[in-house]
């Protein structure tokens, strides 16, 4: 595929993990948090763990859209699509697997009767209203900065188009407050458990917001940033620049994406966004706690098409196990393994805590792809010795 | 089954006609539509007698029967590549095959929703017709019922077929032994991703084609190349793909497996609908595709015979199995990593970012 098997190449990938291992300082230990589920996708899939020198960890932060989602506002959207027969609740995907209370997900509630119908933008929501005038049309939308101008468009199409039987339910977040709450976070600080070197910035996120908004943040917490594209080779040399940085001393935001974000980021999507969305004061992050400031909601002026206003809707918080260690995971102090749950009642298919919930959660990604460093594997192949005694399932 | 002498009725509208509750309450329209569709279209001596079941000849000295079933529930009906019809053959057919039998009979049941269009009915029933006769087998029975509208799909079809396994022949997924070779017999994920494509909700074009096909013929092309005992497992990828049968696979025989993503073959097409979409190959349906776990070192005739069959020119040798407790299906990726590739979680949903 053009543009995108570049970034993949094998022999490319062997070289920069050469010179990374030269340029390493081994009497050192490196830690990165890869704040991005894109990025943490990126190294799991392709196994980017393997290339890295022994001394260089990669940290799988809480940039999971699915997985930092509270399960109150889950089960806001559930009641609603149960509650009223009228209503058809859109999401992407990824979002419709989402455990929720009383053993639901949306996908579970279809089965019961709810109509809840998988959407790949927002767009497509919009397009379902103007086809069933007769019904009343629900987006849960959910992301970060990313999937947060369509989410702005498509509210203010339909406030132009003055299309009643359409609303969102709006769970966008924000990125630099979350990686601010990790930083801050009292077990790290009190403990001082928490070793992080520096992190990957976000890739598609930053094409949105640009490299600014991370300046402060770098200077204020002498952490460097680089941001960078979702392919694993960006993430390598993303890496590598970041180890260049702490060998040199150095926290500076840099730009490994230089393909897609620059410094502003885009200028037009901030302003739809800013028109038509605005702070919340806090906003529960599922693992993180309540987070002062770091997620929207709809403006005011747009309220016949916020859901929550036009159907009443509360959020009731609800709390995860309490054995679940995915707080001190997304902050990179445990590792999932460290964690009584993970692999025992917290699995994929049932997930107890965010980390578990989509593939892109610290937990999931280990799971699905990793749990296999965890156990002694011998791995031969025509060497061992047919076992005919072998147990069959 | 009931006839009916064509010269007292008139003759059924497969122009503009639509299947109502009459075609499944067993009076002179259902056996109207049995007479002009099926018959017409499947045409053979079994079905032709009109009766409940079909008498088969026993199979020849030394062979077993195999029977298997499937049930086709595909939306949309018709699709690049093929359409409910053909797949409800090749479905069954490929079962049959992966068992290590020659595909002899179907049997096939319809359940069609009041209101389908009879002219789409009857291009169905003769792209499967057309579809059985091309894998040499014979849809000798069959049963039809309706129901009210809003409660089907349009059509669902379910086949049951039957076919002879020769002597010396055993496949099975419990056989696969640490240091067998993994076999693929093509391009992965042609299917699942031509009828994601069609998809009203997805608007991309694109051209994949479904690789809807009968396998029994590669099959043999394979056993003819290598001892019987040689082939440990076949089996065709559908639901879940690759990874689904090889997890499988590593499950029943109680063996580890390792493969080489550089070494399994996907299309530019397919990989660049899966990225769009943020899916994995591994993942996707095939319904024209064999896997097969071949002692090692018989691999290189089971390769070059497959490769020298229409069906699995571009098939290749894509990792072993392994001793390993765990089960665990390991995959070397193209950049130089290890990852497990594990059993999906539910149904493959497209990611946000």
């Amino acid at each position: 595929m053009k543009y995108v098997d570049e970034f993949r190449d094998g022999a490319l990938a062997t070289g920069l993990a050469r010179a990374l291992a030269r340029e390493v300082d081994p009497g050192r230990d490196y830690a990165f948090m890869e704040f991005c589920g894109g990025h943490t996708h990126a190294i799991s899939r392709y196994g980017v763990a393997d290339l890295l020198p022994p001394n260089v960890r990669m940290i799988h932060g809480p940039g999971c859209p699915v997985c930092v989602l509270p399960i109150g506002r889950v089960d806001m959207a559930i009641g609603l699509a149960l509650a009223r027969p009228e209503v058809i609740l859109c999401s992407y995907g990824d979002c419709l697997r989402v455990p929720a209370s009383d053993g639901l997900s949306l996908l579970k509630a279809k089965a019961r009767g709810a109509d809840v119908r998988m959407v790949y933008s927002a767009a497509d929501a919009l397009a379902l209203a103007v086809r069933e005038p007769a019904r009343e049309v629900v987006f849960f939308a959910i992301g970060f900065e990313t999937t947060t101008p369509p989410t702005a468009l498509v509210l203010r199409e339909a406030a132009t188009r003055r299309l009643a039987n359409f609303s969102v339910i709006c769970n966008h977040v924000l990125t630099p407050p979350a990686i601010t709450a990790i930083l801050d976070s009292p077990a790290a600080s009190r403990l001082g458990a928490l070793h992080l070197d520096g992190f990957i910035g976000p890739a598609h996120v930053s094409t949105l917001i640009g490299s600014r908004p991370y300046e402060a943040f770098a200077a204020r917490y002498r952490k460097p940033v680089v941001i960078a594209g979702f392919e694993p080779l960006d993430v390598m040399q993303a890496i590598r620049m970041l180890v260049r940085q702490v060998d040199t001393g150095r926290a500076e935001v840099e730009n490994e994406f230089t393909r897609a974000v620059v410094r502003d980021g885009n200028p037009k999507a901030q302003a739809i966004v800013s028109e038509v969305l605005a702070l919340r004061d806090e906003f529960e992050w599922r693992g993180l706690g309540v987070l002062a400031r770091s997620a929207l909601r709809i403006r005011p002026a747009f309220a016949p098409w916020d859901a929550e206003a036009k159907f009443g809707l509360d959020y009731r918080p609800v709390p995860d196990h309490r054995a679940c260690e995915c707080g001190a995971i997304l902050r990179g102090v445990k590792k999932p393994t460290d964690c009584k749950l993970f692999g025992t009642v917290c699995t994929p298919e049932t997930p107890m805590g965010s980390c578990m919930v989509s593939s892109e959660g610290a937990c999931a990604a280990h799971y699905n792809y990793g749990r296999f460093r965890d156990v002694p594997v011998h791995v031969v192949g025509t060497s061992a010795p047919p076992n005919p005694d072998q147990e069959t399932a | 089954m009931n006839t009916v002498k064509t010269g007292y009725v008139r003759p059924l509208d497969l122009r503009k006609g639509r299947v109502d509750l009459g075609f499944g309450a067993g009076g002179r329209a259902m056996a109207q539509l049995i007479s002009e569709l099926f018959l017409r279209a499947f045409a053979n001596d079994w079905l032709a007698r009109g009766d409940d079941g079909a008498v088969l000849p026993a199979p020849a000295a030394g062979e077993r029967l195999v029977m298997a079933t499937d049930a086709h529930v595909v939306s949309p009906l018709f699709f690049p590549g093929g359409d409910i019809g053909s797949l409800s053959v090749h479905g069954t057919v490929n079962d049959l095959a992966v068992m290590g039998a020659r595909p002899l009979y179907l049997a096939a049941s319809f359940i069609l929703e009041e209101g389908y269009a009879l002219a789409d009915l009857a291009r169905i029933v003769e792209s499967m017709a057309a579809a059985a006769r091309t894998a040499g087998v014979a849809v000798v029975t069959g049963d039809t019922k309706v129901v009210e509208q809003g409660k089907g799909d349009g059509v669902f079809i379910t086949t049951t077929g039957v076919g002879a396994l020769p002597a010396g022949r055993d496949p099975g997924g419990a056989r696969a032994r640490p240091g067998d070779v993994v076999l693929v017999s093509g391009r992965i994920g042609d299917h699942g991703m031509a009828i994601m494509a069609q998809r009203e909700s997805l608007a991309f074009d694109s051209e994949i084609v479904s690789d809807s096909a009968a396998l029994h013929d590669l099959v043999e092309a394979l056993y003819a190349a290598v001892p019987a005992e040689a082939v440990r497992v076949l089996r065709d990828p559908t639901r879940g793909g690759l990874a689904t049968t090889l997890n499988e696979i590593a499950a029943q025989s109680g063996v580890g497996m390792e493969l080489d993503e550089a070494a399994i073959p996907v299309s530019a097409q397919v990989q660049a609908a899966c990225e769009l979409l943020g899916l994995d190959p591994l993942y996707v349906a095939n319904e024209g595709k064999l896997v097969v776990l071949c002692a090692p070192e018989h691999a290189g005739a089971a390769l070059a015979a497959l490769r020298a069959h229409p069906l699995g020119t571009e098939a290749a040798r894509i990792g072993c199995a392994t001793a390993d407790p765990q089960h665990f299906v390991q995959l070397r990726t193209g950049l130089g990593g290890r990852r497990m590739v594990d059993w999906i979680a539910g149904e493959q949903l497209p990611r946000i970012c």
